[in-house]
């Protein structure tokens, strides 16, 4: 049995919250402060992924990233930088597919804190970055855990944006779901029983401790 | 010495309407702070703090915190502030609440001992009741050694026994950082007991401004509110202070063993 496409998917998955964090938590602390009337705009915006097929989106990535776009032909002529079909592409790719699911858990995080909370942070003197760091987040722990653990597992479970951007490289893009597609595709009813086993195992798992982390977490701050 | 003549439309309980006040404090006045819901007591604090913008001039000793053109971060004004849900913060024990505003331990320490929250200065505060959230809360205002000092509605939350408990440690550390303060308040116990001043706010503008016994009595003689106490007995040749304080009509609208409230 090979199980490097779940390595891949596992380490895709792992990189992608990652980031996605780093990325997301300034736009989640944006979208919970701000009045602007652009503030619907970027919702949606940021939403798209969950509505839009994944073939769309894929289509879109591949054409940007590719050598035939402005975007794709800056990348590869002046940062030597070659997003389609390698791993590196399907982690771009992985981070607006699963954009939504860091930043709304975070934005929904941040919204329900007492807002005179923060206030007394400012009247403390602290800045709006300090504030964020040592009041805002340190009082959202279930929705950063809850945002980290469905970014990594939706990711896990992607296919159909990692299929066209990424292609199906052995041991590159290769991840678990584009295994078990090719498994079916050439009757290896076996191993695709295996490998969906698996998923579906690791996705329960997965989503359960999410779950009993949430209702400890309620059960201990009587929320 | 504090200046502040500010103007800002709001939109209060009886539509449109203009807070509009012009005001000035002493250095280490108690100043309290009262008028119906929706009169924009609130905004009056907060626009202070530095948390709402308005028009106008605010200044503290020639400082100018708001002009024309200046309006100074909520964080570089010198100023506490207590709301009234305490807003503390959850994920830090009492004593860091405190250490948060400021690393001075001794005075974290002198305060969590001037209220008795010394021996709770490792708890968290949603292991804490009202009375003491609220405690941890004013020494977390005091920590930065404000030069004004801004309650609203600090103790409304909070049960009538634990109320004068804790008013009774205002009035102590008043005397002890003699900190300019203004509280927001209802109560005319409260205020009596703690004020020296007392603004009435109405539709944004301040309609009374004096000493607590010539506004409440002003304003507020009328009403069955104003009294607090217990009345025993109500005899024809009845005790002085209360004939002074109701009109012989409105006698009739009390009986024996009811709670008022007296000033």
């Amino acid at each position: 049995m090979n199980f490097t496409p779940f390595y891949l998917s596992f380490q895709l998955a792992s990189l992608t919250a990652f980031l996605l964090f780093f990325i997301a938590l300034p736009f989640a602390w944006y979208l919970s402060q701000t009045e602007s009337k652009l503030k619907p705009f970027l919702e949606a915006l940021i939403a798209l992924p969950l509505v839009l097929p994944p073939s769309v989106l894929g289509f879109y990535l591949l054409f940007a990233l590719s050598y035939n776009s402005p975007f794709g032909h800056f990348l590869q002529e002046t940062l030597g930088l070659k997003l389609v079909f390698s791993f590196s592409g399907l982690v771009v790719a992985s981070c607006f597919y699963s954009l939504p699911f860091m930043v709304q858990p975070l934005q929904n995080g941040f919204e329900s804190l007492n807002k005179h909370m923060l206030e007394a942070s400012y009247i403390a003197g602290k800045s709006k970055l300090q504030t964020l760091l040592f009041v805002a987040l340190p009082n959202i722990k279930p929705a950063l855990i809850t945002a980290v653990i469905i970014t990594f597992a939706h990711t896990v479970g992607e296919f159909g944006v990692v299929l066209m951007v990424g292609g199906s490289i052995p041991g590159e893009t290769k991840v678990a779901s584009v295994a078990i597609y090719e498994m079916v595709e050439v009757m290896d009813y076996t191993s695709a029983h295996i490998y969906s086993a698996i998923m579906l195992g690791g996705s329960f798992f997965v989503l359960l401790s999410v779950y009993i982390f949430n209702a400890k977490q309620h059960k201990r701050f009587g929320l | 010495m504090i200046i502040c003549q500010i103007k800002k439309p709001l939109h209060g309980a009886q539509g449109a309407m203009q807070l509009d006040v012009n005001l000035s404090f002493k250095e280490g006045e108690f100043v309290a702070l009262s008028g119906a819901s929706g009169s924009g007591k609130t905004t009056l604090l907060r626009i202070l703090a530095g948390l709402e913008v308005a028009q106008g001039n605010i200044t503290l000793n020639d400082v100018a915190w708001l002009s024309k053109n200046k309006n100074l971060s909520v964080q570089k004004r010198e100023i506490g502030f207590v709301f009234q849900d305490y807003a503390l913060f959850e994920n830090m024990s009492v004593e860091k609440n405190l250490l948060f505003v400021s690393k001075d331990k001794a005075l974290a320490k002198k305060l969590l001992q001037m209220t008795e929250l010394y021996e709770l200065k490792e708890r968290t505060p949603s292991t804490l009741s009202g009375g003491q959230k609220q405690r941890v809360s004013i020494c977390r205002a005091l920590m930065k050694k404000p030069k004004l000092l801004l309650l609203d509605e600090p103790l409304s939350a909070l049960d009538v026994k634990m109320r004068h408990k804790l008013q009774n440690e205002l009035l102590n550390l008043h005397k002890e950082f003699q900190t300019t303060t203004i509280m927001v308040s209802h109560d005319p116990h409260e205020i009596h007991h703690l004020a020296s001043r007392v603004l009435i706010l109405e539709q944004g503008k301040i309609i009374n401004d004096g000493s607590p016994k010539e506004v409440l009595f002003k304003t507020q003689a009328n009403q069955a509110s104003t009294f607090s106490g217990e009345i025993l007995e109500i005899k024809e040749d009845g005790k002085h202070y209360i004939k002074l304080l109701i009109s012989s009509d409105k006698v009739h609208n009390f009986s024996v063993g009811q709670h008022v409230n007296l000033i």
